[in-house]
């Protein structure tokens, strides 16, 4: 049987291409996110939910153990973000992205971590941001939850090592997608001068990293936060 | 839901468990097998971990919906629902009761 992969927030940007390249190769896609997608590969499956909701999300991981009887390979895309100083960061806003970055995340790693402990074997990728390292101003929410998820993959990295599950995040750069459209450009082109390689990440770029993350050879990496750039 | 089907469900999760453990640890199919937390208990705490995960798919597949066994509503019982098989089964009703009422 192909490996099951399931991708979180597969309508747009990152997600969305991540599906579509990883249909290319064959692999069985599950997707998920808040609205319907034009997705139509006879491979691809889509559950529209929140993923903050838990039992909707248990419910999907109860399908997909019904359907495909495992999880291969889960990949935490789905995530918000917003730019805002401190001053003028309301409650409700902190609320939204911890609930979907950590809250979402997490859910879907235990959840995951049920099905893939069946077959002792598993492949979890999360997304980290280079916000975090890099202390930008203005996202301290935003950088904060996903410091949230890179002390989550470290510690879940190891609770779930026994079970033949690697946990590792990505740290991308700026991409230009619907996430950093709201930055304002001077803002952008300073965070580009501080990686060492001063360019917009791609697609591909994050492929990459994940490819080399959920390959069977790459049993032995696990609990590592890899930054996109340079950085 | 009925008792009888709610224990069949546990068994099954047994089943599927007793084949993780050597033979003289297997887990009993009686509605007074001990399971954590009393002085007879047969699980320690991953071990309970494991078990539950397995009866939640279980309980999924007999059932028809996703269930939560191991949250705060769990810990906020006045008698531990991981006790016996029996008290799982009780507990799992409650559950379900709950949540269709």
């Amino acid at each position: 049987m192909n490996q099951v992969m399931l991708i979180t927030g597969t309508r747009k940007g990152i997600g969305r291409y991540l599906a579509e390249y990883y249909l290319a190769q064959n692999l069985t896609v599950i997707g998920c996110s808040r609205s319907a997608v034009d997705q139509n590969h006879p491979n691809y499956q889509h559950f529209e939910l929140d993923i903050t909701d838990e039992m909707a999300v248990k419910q999907m991981f109860a399908t997909i153990r019904q359907t495909y009887g495992k999880l291969d390979i889960l990949i935490n895309n789905a995530g918000i973000a917003t730019m805002n100083h401190l001053l003028l960061t309301p409650v409700k806003t902190v609320n939204h992205i911890l609930n979907t970055n950590v809250t979402g995340t997490f859910l879907c790693c235990r959840e995951a971590a049920k099905l893939m402990k069946r077959t002792q074997y598993g492949r979890i990728v999360n997304f980290a941001t280079v916000a975090t390292p890099l202390k930008l101003e203005g996202e301290a929410i935003y950088a904060a939850s996903k410091a949230a998820v890179v002390s989550l993959t470290g510690i879940l990295a190891r609770e779930l090592a026994e079970f033949g599950i690697t946990v590792n995040a990505i740290g991308p750069t700026p991409v230009q997608t619907d996430l950093i459209r709201a930055v304002p450009p001077a803002k952008v082109q300073a965070l580009l001068a501080r990686q060492a390689i001063h360019r917009f990440g791609e697609f591909r770029d994050i492929s990459n990293v994940i490819d080399f993350f959920i390959r069977p050879e790459s049993d032995f990496v696990t609990g590592q936060i890899l930054y996109l750039g340079g950085v | 839901m009925t008792q009888e089907t709610i224990l069949h469900t546990i068994y099954r999760a047994i089943d599927e468990f007793n084949t993780l453990l050597p033979t003289s640890q297997h887990l009993a199919k009686s509605p007074h097998t001990p399971l954590f937390g009393g002085s007879q208990a047969h699980l320690d705490s991953m071990g309970l971990v494991n078990f539950i995960i397995l009866v939640e798919q279980y309980a999924e597949d007999t059932f028809g919906r996703a269930i939560s066994l191991a949250d705060e509503r769990a810990m906020a019982q006045r008698h531990n629902p991981f006790e016996t098989t029996g008290a799982l089964a009780d507990y799992i009703a409650r559950i379900l009761d709950e949540e269709t009422a």
